[in-house]
């Protein structure tokens, strides 16, 4: 009679969508290290270890984005701060590997060097655990829902919406910016964490490990993408988008919209946090500029460029802008801010469904023709 | 006066107890004992000073079709605002059945008890197909959890489709909602109410927009529906109102002016001087 939760989550996808995926992950655990490690470096089929750190990292910014057009293009809730949530797991995730490095730091102390360099004499409190990786693991994840919660819930039991609710968020990660400034909070300052030697005992450099992390990164997008086609198959998302486009019927018909919101925005945390802490082995660094507004602003620009309310929208737009801004800031660095901002008019003027909606306008057209 | 309680035995309202995700239990069930489905009494509420409703008095039977009229800011949605949580009174009561106060819930909670409201303009959700716009509406656990597992059941099924059949729209049932004419929304709207099985349903102008015959085709459904559930229709059609029957209560300035049926407050002097200006 009921059909069970693994059959519906086979069917949130076509054949297409799956075969595209698959294709996707075979690329990204099979091609991508067999062109890396059995190719010399001066091969033309040799993937170097710059394109998989940067394919890495935006499939990174791809899961942020997907989790954002998840309370944005569904919800109808604009976040201008999902960066903390991505940098929390950053950080979260960066204690571990400053634990990791043990003695092998420039002070040789079992501290971190900036605790050395501080002068203190122990571990604070909430570094406790921080060398165990399961515990870690789970604060990765914890700590930005506990954060979304709270503040969530606030913000959306007072009914805060559209631009309100997106200027607090911009605050929030502002504030949590100067907070992680400070030395005295105890992340390290405005240098944050870096020079992390080892993983898991592996070390951090080494090829096996950023093809490891690499095809983590790979399976982990995948999984959110198969996990968030579920979700706004099932009938919460059709609730999730009916409050954003009649929160009052949905009132009257007998749906607490708080508690629907206040779900896929610890949802979308979650998913930014582990983005943060797949992010900060690859990238090598985490420190609190992760936190500024314009960051978070970006995220919206990615989603926005690929288009809301459709998944692969925004993993397009990720690795579209992410792309465009690594060949800009190498080639013409003075001008990508200015790029930037006239992409984000051109968008939101002339392509309001994003790429993937100029894609469809495209398609519908020429099946017009073909007719 | 007519007897309706054995009406609503054995359909107590269901969601009574599960409304409040926080664990909070709505107060009270549904008591119709008494054979009032709504009781407002002494009811205030002011706007920066302006008395949008002042010391209202309203009661209705379970079962009945009431028509409200009244000159444009007479507090007809305001009254509406009041008994489904939307706005807070500053005084008075408003009750549904003998024991529940409304005044006291939240706008889920009414809804959840057994109220249901059509807006003045269609409210429907566009983006959804009209199948869609119903099983959203439908009765059923309306928490988190629960919508995450939700699958329609057959006989979940039968029901909309047996909602389609009377609004009209099963041949329409895949069709985007926002793409529906504005008289086929009105009806969309009218058929979610229904999908939520109310026992008080209140009718902002559920005609407005539509063409004579579709009017006179709702007027048919309402009257159809009365007894069964309560109705309280707010609306300016006056053939839509004579075609209801019923009482008719005439607001003024936030209070009710006169109440008795449509002929006889036609006829009531201060009526006709409200309307027609002094």
């Amino acid at each position: 009679m009921r059909k069970p939760l693994t059959l519906r989550i086979l069917s949130a996808l076509d054949k297409k969508s799956w075969l595209a995926l698959g294709i996707f992950l075979a690329l990204a655990l099979v091609v991508v290290p067999v062109l890396h490690l059995h190719f010399p470096e001066d091969s033309a089929l040799h993937v170097s270890t710059y394109a998989i750190t940067l394919i890495g990292k935006i499939m990174c910014y791809a899961l942020v984005a997907v989790a954002m057009d998840l309370i944005w293009g569904y919800g109808g809730i604009l976040s201008l701060g999902h960066g903390l949530f991505f940098a929390l797991g950053g950080y979260a995730f960066g204690m571990y590997l400053m634990r990791q490095i043990g003695r092998d730091g420039s002070y040789g102390a079992d501290l971190p060097d900036f605790m050395v360099f501080l002068d203190w004499k122990e571990l604070p409190w909430f570094w406790l655990g921080s060398d165990k990786f399961g515990w870690v693991a789970f604060l990765v994840m914890a700590v930005p829902a506990l954060v979304a919660f709270v503040f969530g819930y606030f913000a959306f039991r007072s009914r805060i919406k559209g631009v309100y609710f997106s200027i607090i968020t911009q605050a929030l990660t502002y504030a949590a910016m100067l907070l992680f400034f400070r030395n005295e909070t105890g992340f390290g300052g405005n240098n944050g964490f870096t020079d992390f030697k080892r993983v898991l005992g592996y070390s951090i450099t080494s090829s096996e490990t950023r093809l490891v992390l690499f095809g983590l990164t790979a399976v982990m997008l995948a999984v959110t993408l198969v996990f968030s086609a579920w979700l706004v198959k099932s009938k919460f998302g059709r609730v999730l988008t009916a409050i954003r486009d009649a929160e009052s019927r949905v009132m009257f018909i007998g749906y607490n919209p708080l508690w629907y919101k206040l779900t896929i925005w610890v949802i979308s945390a979650v998913l930014c946090g582990i983005a943060g802490a797949l992010y900060v082995p690859q990238v090598g660094i985490i420190n609190p500029s992760e936190m500024s507004p314009g960051n978070s602003i970006e995220i919206a620009i990615w989603v926005a460029v690929g288009g809301r309310g459709t998944l692969i929208g925004p993993v397009i737009g990720a690795f579209v802008v992410n792309l465009a801004k690594s060949w800009f800031t190498v080639s013409f660095p003075e001008y990508w801010l200015f790029f930037l901002g006239l992409l984000f008019i051109v968008v939101t003027l002339m392509l309001p469904q994003g790429l993937v909606g100029l894609w469809k306008k495209i398609m519908t057209k020429k099946g017009a023709e073909a007719c | 006066m007519l007897n309706t309680v054995d009406l609503f035995e054995d359909d107590r309202p269901e969601g009574s107890d599960g409304a409040d995700q926080m664990g909070h239990v709505v107060t009270g069930e549904l008591d119709l004992s008494h054979g009032v489905a709504l009781y407002l009494e002494d009811i205030t509420v002011s706007f920066d000073g302006f008395k949008a409703l002042n010391n209202l008095n309203l009661a209705i039977n379970a079962g009945e079709l009431r028509c409200i009229i009244g000159p444009n800011g007479a507090g007809k949605t305001t009254m509406m605002d009041v008994i489904t949580g939307k706005t807070r009174p500053d005084s008075g009561k408003a009750y549904f059945g003998q024991s529940i106060d409304l005044t006291r819930l939240t706008e889920p909670e009414i809804a959840h008890i057994g109220i249901g409201r059509k807006f003045q303009k269609p409210t429907i959700f566009e983006q959804h197909t009209v199948f869609e716009n119903l099983e959203l509406a439908m009765k059923t656990d309306k928490r988190v959890w629960k919508s995450l597992m939700a699958w329609l059941a057959g006989d979940e099924r039968d029901r909309i489709a047996e909602t389609l059949r009377l609004i009209r729209l099963d041949k329409e049932a895949d069709r985007q909602a926002g793409l529906l004419s504005h008289g086929q929304k009105q009806w969309l709207e009218i058929g979610m109410l229904l999908m939520q099985e109310p026992k008080l349903l209140l009718l902002d102008e559920p005609v407005a927009g539509m063409t004579d015959d579709e009017t006179m085709r709702t007027a048919e459904l309402f009257v159809s529906l009365a007894g069964k559930h309560s109705l309280v229709v707010v609306e300016h059609d006056m053939a839509f109102v004579e075609k209801l029957g019923g009482l008719v209560t005439v607001l003024h300035e936030g209070s009710v002016l006169a109440e008795g049926d449509l002929a006889a407050v036609q006829n009531d002097q201060r009526v006709i001087e409200v309307y027609l200006g002094r």
